[in-house]
């Protein structure tokens, strides 16, 4: 990498948020330089101000912030700019590209327009020139037959390409800085890789610095030249990005590299009985356009059998729109299927709702978001106590808030917090209360559609040894939907691989990482650890 | 206050009276009555029928929105083409049948208005039902064995009831204005009853001569509709955990 006066030079940056019930600091001293041509990694959890302290970089803050300190871009100060002057450097100079790429286009117009537009007005350029250019641009950034996806409406791309649509967007004025904040988490791993590879390419052809915000180490690992690790508003650490990998020095950085997940879980004897047994399972959607829309059919799963012992976990691997979530709720019959469930010997799979319901409590589930899963209108008490109103209805108010607090006891949450609401608590506490509003009715089998994908990674390592610890506790069954490889790894004894709703690959977890058999899972495993080994090897290779 | 009585004969009698203004601060109405009082109560029946048609177009609208929206399919589709229909009859129509059926009284207003008001706060609860229904604690409880009841009682409903309760207080003033048009018709309240509705109708009729017949029934009115909004955001907001 070259070397020389660093472009874009941060010093002592200081964010704060005046909110109706006190100021909050969001950064507290940030400093950070970027010489042409680098990459610098910015990393932490949500929360510790990495993405904000960019946004006050680039005046972005949302109304209530103010920014104070220095960021000086070619000698020129950034902090206090007018708009106006500041339009000269940002989106020129310096772009920025976000983690979700469908909310940064606007869906009612073709993405070609969207990418033009600015031409047109900034760069002066006509409409067939930036028409052009925009195609031009559309390649760079790796999409296939541009001159057709120029018409395209942003909803008809999918995710990856729509966050090239983004990095095309960025790269139109050639600018010395890329500041990408997540730019890959809401994807893939299989798109997150070539999206990481086509930054790297394009970085190289130009020459621009690249600023990446990230929470996946692994990421950084492969990616980054330096990085600076940032905890509640703070830089706590920073450096060249093998020597931090290698010899941190600060605690919360070896906690943070140590939140890997980790561990394996043996298989249950072979003798355990079987909990769920499914045969030849198929989901379809039934897309029909209302009374006089032609009728049109998606089929989510296609024919997948399966069988869970009891103590087993399965962990169930695919990429977004593999079926594997939808596979999970079929099997609780809270989607209508075809084909057979099982449940201990007992075929559900035509049980009217009404002869289900005591079996309901068996089987529960775990959802992904714990913002969304919890009603936000009731208590803690209220959300945990609910099942039990169902299935003992002949306990008092006592008794179940006994029994509410036991549960929170159990997922190490105080049992005071009963009264509360979900909103006061945080991502990690809210998926305890999940687990726990599980858990309360004693369930058999538990199936987690991604209990941890929207957590930080060490919250996530929590959640994982809280499982480990509950599964031993209660000899539970568990069906573990993930995309994250690393989390299915140090949870199943089993993997199933799915793809477009059918199963890929299925054996024992060490024989799937480590021998894949499937080209499908063969690519899967690449990008999902590639970068991480990547990194690892030059890592360990440096002198 | 003075007085004096003089009995000139078996069969006269004049008195003369001091009668000082004070005891009718809102001036008198034109058939000399105090309009003072004649507001207190024009107030208790419109307050009346905002309150009562609401709570009613509430309790309608807000159950047969949210079984409609939460069980979908067919049942959604009856149901919703019910209310379009209901929408399509025209409301004087309607008013005066149910004048010809059971004849003039003041509880038809109620059931008139009633009627005719929850087909929106129906429509409303079933929007906000399909998007909650979707929502991952309806789900959760769905997977518990919660019976459809108990979810649209614990999860559904209190979930939407954040624009419900401010429809609500947007339909109180509407329910008042309504009866007022209906008793200018000579369909709602009839004298020597009145209503905030009435009294602005006949202060209209005699603003150049007597302004104050407008004002003051008028000034209640606004007051009482701007009253309702702030208790409306009030109520949303102490509804809302969040806020608390």
């Amino acid at each position: 990498m070259e070397t020389g006066q660093p472009l874009l030079e941060i010093a002592d940056l200081h964010v704060r948020f005046t909110t109706p019930h006190g100021p909050i600091d969001a950064v507290r001293g940030f400093s950070l330089t970027v010489a042409p041509g680098e990459t610098v990694a910015i990393v932490g959890e949500s929360g510790s101000g990495k993405s904000q302290a960019m946004m006050a970089v680039m005046g972005l803050l949302a109304r209530n912030g103010r920014a104070t300190g220095s960021a000086r871009f070619r000698g020129q100060e950034l902090v206090g700019l007018p708009p106006r002057s500041l339009n000269r450097i940002r989106g020129d100079r310096i772009t920025m590209i976000f983690q979700e790429p469908m909310t940064s286009l606007d869906p009612l117009y073709p993405v070609g327009r969207q990418l033009m537009e600015p031409m047109r007005h900034h760069g002066g350029l006509s409409g067939a020139a930036a028409r052009t250019r925009a195609i031009e641009l559309l390649e760079l950034a790796g999409l296939p037959q541009p001159e057709r996806r120029l018409h395209a409406l942003p909803h008809e791309l999918s995710g990856g390409q729509r966050q090239r649509v983004m990095i095309a967007m960025a790269l139109a004025n050639r600018p010395d800085i890329l500041i990408a904040d997540e730019p890959t988490t809401a994807l893939d791993v299989t798109i997150q890789a070539q999206i990481l590879d086509l930054l790297r390419d394009l970085q190289r052809q130009f020459g621009m610095a690249i600023v990446f915000i990230t929470h996946d180490l692994g990421i950084v690992r492969a990616f980054a030249d330096r990085v600076h690790v940032m905890h509640a508003g703070r830089v706590v650490e920073h450096g060249p990005a093998q020597r931090i990998f290698t010899c941190p020095e600060q605690t919360y950085t070896r906690m943070l590299l140590a939140a890997e997940p980790a561990g394996h879980k043996p298989p249950p004897p072979p003798e355990a009985a079987t909990v769920l047994e499914a045969r030849s399972i198929r989901v379809s959607f039934d897309l029909r356009g209302g009374l006089f829309g032609g009728g049109r059919e998606i089929r989510a799963v296609g024919g997948v059998s399966l069988r869970v012992r009891e103590g087993q976990t399965l962990g169930i691997v695919g990429e977004s729109g593999s079926g594997k979530s939808t596979l999970g709720r079929a099997l609780l019959r809270l989607l209508p299927s075809e084909g057979q469930i099982l449940y201990r010997g007992r075929d559900i799979s035509r049980l009217p709702e009404r002869e289900l319901r005591p079996l309901r409590r068996e089987m529960q589930l775990v959802f992904q978001d714990p913002y969304g899963s919890l009603s936000p209108r009731m208590t803690v008490g209220e959300i945990l106590a609910e099942g039990l109103l169902v299935h003992e209805p002949e306990l008092d108010a006592r008794e179940r808030q006994r029994r509410a607090a036991e549960a929170l006891v159990e997922v190490q949450l105080d049992p005071a917090m009963l009264r509360r609401y979900p909103h006061e608590f945080s991502g990690g506490q809210r998926q305890r209360i999940a687990i726990a509003r599980a858990l309360i009715l004693r369930p058999r089998l538990l199936v987690l559609d991604e209990p941890t994908s929207a957590l930080d990674r060490s919250v996530q390592k929590q959640i994982v040894e809280l499982l480990r610890t509950l599964q031993e506790r209660h000899g539970l069954t568990y069906l573990f939907v993930s995309h994250d490889l690393a989390m299915v790894r140090a949870l199943a004894d089993t993997v199933m691989v799915m793809k477009d709703g059918r199963v890929v690959e299925f054996g024992p977890t060490e024989e799937i990482f480590d021998d894949p058999h499937a080209e499908y899972t063969r690519t899967l495993m690449a990008a999902a650890l590639g970068y991480t080994r990547a990194g690892m090897a030059e890592a360990t290779a440096a002198p | 206050m003075r007085r004096s009585t003089r009995a000139s004969s078996a069969t006269s009698a004049t008195a003369t009276l001091t009668v000082n203004r004070h005891l009718f601060p809102f001036g008198t109405e034109s058939n000399g009555r105090d309009l003072m009082t004649r507001v207190f109560v024009g107030g208790q029946v419109s307050l009346l029928i905002g309150l009562l048609a609401t709570a009613v177009s509430l309790v309608i609208g807000v159950a047969y929105g949210a079984i409609a929206g939460y069980f979908g399919g067919s049942i959604d589709n009856a149901m919703m083409r019910l209310v379009d229909i209901l929408y399509s009859l025209p409301f004087m129509f309607f008013v005066i049948l149910l004048m010809v059926f059971f004849g003039r009284n003041f509880v038809l207003v109620f059931v008139a208005i009633g009627a005719i008001e929850w087909l929106d706060m129906a429509r409303i609860v079933r929007g906000q039902t399909l998007s909650l229904k979707r929502r991952e604690f309806v789900q959760a409880a769905h997977a518990m064995g919660v019976r459809a009841g108990g979810i649209l009682r614990r999860h559904v409903i209190p979930n939407a009831l954040g624009p419900v309760v401010v429809y609500m207080t947007l339909l109180v003033p509407k329910v008042i204005l309504l009866e007022s048009f209906l008793s200018f018709l000579g369909l709602g309240v009839q004298e020597p009853l009145t209503s905030w509705g009435t009294l602005i109708a006949d202060g209209a009729r005699n603003i150049q001569q007597a302004p104050w017949m407008l004002v003051f029934p008028a000034a209640f009115l606004v007051t009482t509709l701007m009253c309702l909004n702030f208790i409306g955001d009030g109520l949303r907001d102490a509804l809302d955990p969040k806020d608390r």
